[in-house]
């Protein structure tokens, strides 16, 4: 008598309480890769809205250089109206070298240098790039541990059955993370 | 992809250390708790209040563990004298913190500045939902955006680690226990001169109760030290720095920065001086005393042998 209900709750165990723990575990791993993906939208919108902020203070001081205004604000428009991973990707990397010139203007222009709207945005600007690739450092970690969680026994087994699909890394270009880096 | 260890690889060793550091910290409220008792014990037998005296000591001592748990990152940071750093004027400083917290996963922690020439930072706190972060005002000046984050990074590290909570501890209960027996020692020489005063052969056995809390102190306070002390962690420390950067140059440079600067911080002490990313208290050497001790409680490896293990990676 008692073995068999020893060997019952054994068995519920394996095959019921096991399983569950394993599936709610893996919810939670793909949640959080979703929860992280929204934080790279955030700071990818931050980045957007400071933009127009910044492209009107350098105005104020260097009007006619007309060129590198312009290619911030397409390089922006490029950004907000992305679709595809691969289009963002673009975009970022020309609004990285359209900043990188904008900022280098403040050598030519002492006064907007000074101006301290200018500073304040530029800081901002420069954390908001250095958030955007922290957080797809993190989705990239995230999906890094989602991922070799599903591929693992016995949690495989439970992937499978629960349709728990392979997640795909964020692909950053090779040189993204160095050009924010650079000291102006 | 970044080539700096997986999650799934740094998983051992961080979890390692996380378990290790709840590990002491229980030991050390136990060892806490039990010297006020040994503490409580010889002073009562020397009073003669006999075993009331015990339980008004461990009733004091769970009294301040359980201060020590709850606020002793307030303590620590009033020690310091750090002042909780606003947002606006020290934006950058926000900033960067909170672009490393993205890329860790990890709360925002309060963020407060020293004013102080010397450049060096601490981190403090009972977990990473209860946390802070210092930095002198002379680290801002004399580090650039990128050695500023590393430095940041470590501090953040040491969070995530569980450092905070074990030395932070031992900040409060270090300094709780020397004033408890120094209070205690005054007050035996107080109460023993009335003693034998009143009809003498009682200074004797006093007196020797005296010096054996002195002796029984010294080396358990030592201990504490020690167990809370880890140079290991440092090291792991700017390792997983690093992790969350992904950039070694930068806190190899400050590191740098932090060996070439001879300044030392004002507000720093013994008792906290294994808070801080670079030991603040200047190596004395007025007396050989003084030169054991400064060896004992020696809180940091060679910033020497730290930039070299950065440099491998």
């Amino acid at each position: 008598m008692w073995i068999a209900v020893i060997v019952i709750v054994v068995v519920v165990l394996i095959f019921v309480v096991w399983p569950i723990a394993i599936y709610n575990r893996l919810v939670a791993l793909r949640l959080r890769i979703d929860n992280a993906w929204s934080q790279i939208d955030v700071q990818l919108n931050r980045r957007n809205d400071l933009i127009p902020n910044l492209v009107e203070t350098v105005k104020g001081y260097a009007s006619h250089e007309r060129e590198t205004l312009e290619g911030v604000t397409a390089a922006r428009n490029a950004a907000v109206s992305a679709q595809t991973p691969a289009e963002q990707a673009t975009a970022d990397n020309m609004i990285t070298g359209a900043l990188g010139k904008l900022f280098a203007l403040q050598e030519a222009y002492p006064d907007l240098k000074a101006d301290q709207n200018f500073r304040q945005l530029q800081e901002e600007l420069t954390s908001t790039e250095d958030r955007i690739a922290y957080a797809r450092q993190f989705y990239n970690d995230q999906v890094r541990g989602y991922n070799t969680s599903i591929q693992q026994f016995p949690a495989l087994i439970v992937a499978r059955a629960g349709k728990f699909e392979e997640r795909e890394f964020f692909d950053a270009p090779e040189d993204a993370r160095a050009v924010p880096r650079v000291e102006f | 992809m970044p080539c700096l260890g997986s999650s799934s690889e740094r998983a051992g060793p961080l979890y390692d250390q996380v378990t290790s550091n709840k590990r002491r910290s229980a030991l050390l409220i136990a060892a806490f708790v039990a010297l006020i008792a040994v503490m409580g014990l010889a002073f009562s037998v020397a009073i003669g209040f006999g075993p009331i005296g015990v339980i008004v000591a461990v009733l004091i001592a769970g009294a301040l563990a359980f201060t020590s748990y709850w606020k002793s990152d307030s303590i620590a940071l009033a020690m310091s004298r750090a002042q909780p750093a606003d947002p606006q004027v020290y934006a950058r400083l926000h900033n960067l913190v909170e672009g490393l917290c993205i890329a860790s996963g990890t709360p925002v922690p309060r963020l407060y500045v020293v004013d102080d020439p010397a450049p060096n930072a601490f981190a403090t706190g009972r977990n990473p939902r209860h946390a802070a972060i210092a930095v002198t005002t002379g680290l801002l000046e004399k580090m650039n955006r990128v050695e500023l984050e590393g430095v940041l990074a470590h501090e953040l590290s040491h969070i995530r680690n569980y450092d905070i909570l074990v030395s932070t501890l031992a900040v409060t209960m270090v300094g709780a226990a020397a004033l408890l027996s120094d209070f205690g020692i005054r007050f035996m020489w107080f109460g023993g001169g009335r003693r034998s005063g009143d009809g003498g052969g009682g200074g004797n056995p006093i007196l020797l109760v005296g010096a054996l809390l002195l002796l029984i102190l010294a080396p358990i306070l030592a201990v504490l030290m020690q167990l809370a002390i880890s140079r290991r962690r440092e090291a792991l420390a700017d390792m997983s720095a690093v992790e969350i950067t992904r950039y070694p140059p930068g806190l190899i440079a400050a590191l740098e920065k932090l060996r070439d600067d001879g300044t030392v911080v004002q507000s720093g002490n013994r008792a906290t001086a294994h808070l801080w990313i670079e030991e603040p208290v200047p190596t004395r050497e007025d007396t050989e005393q003084a030169k054991r001790w400064t060896h004992l409680f020696n809180t940091h490896p060679p910033i020497e042998d730290r930039i070299a293990a950065l440099r491998e990676l």
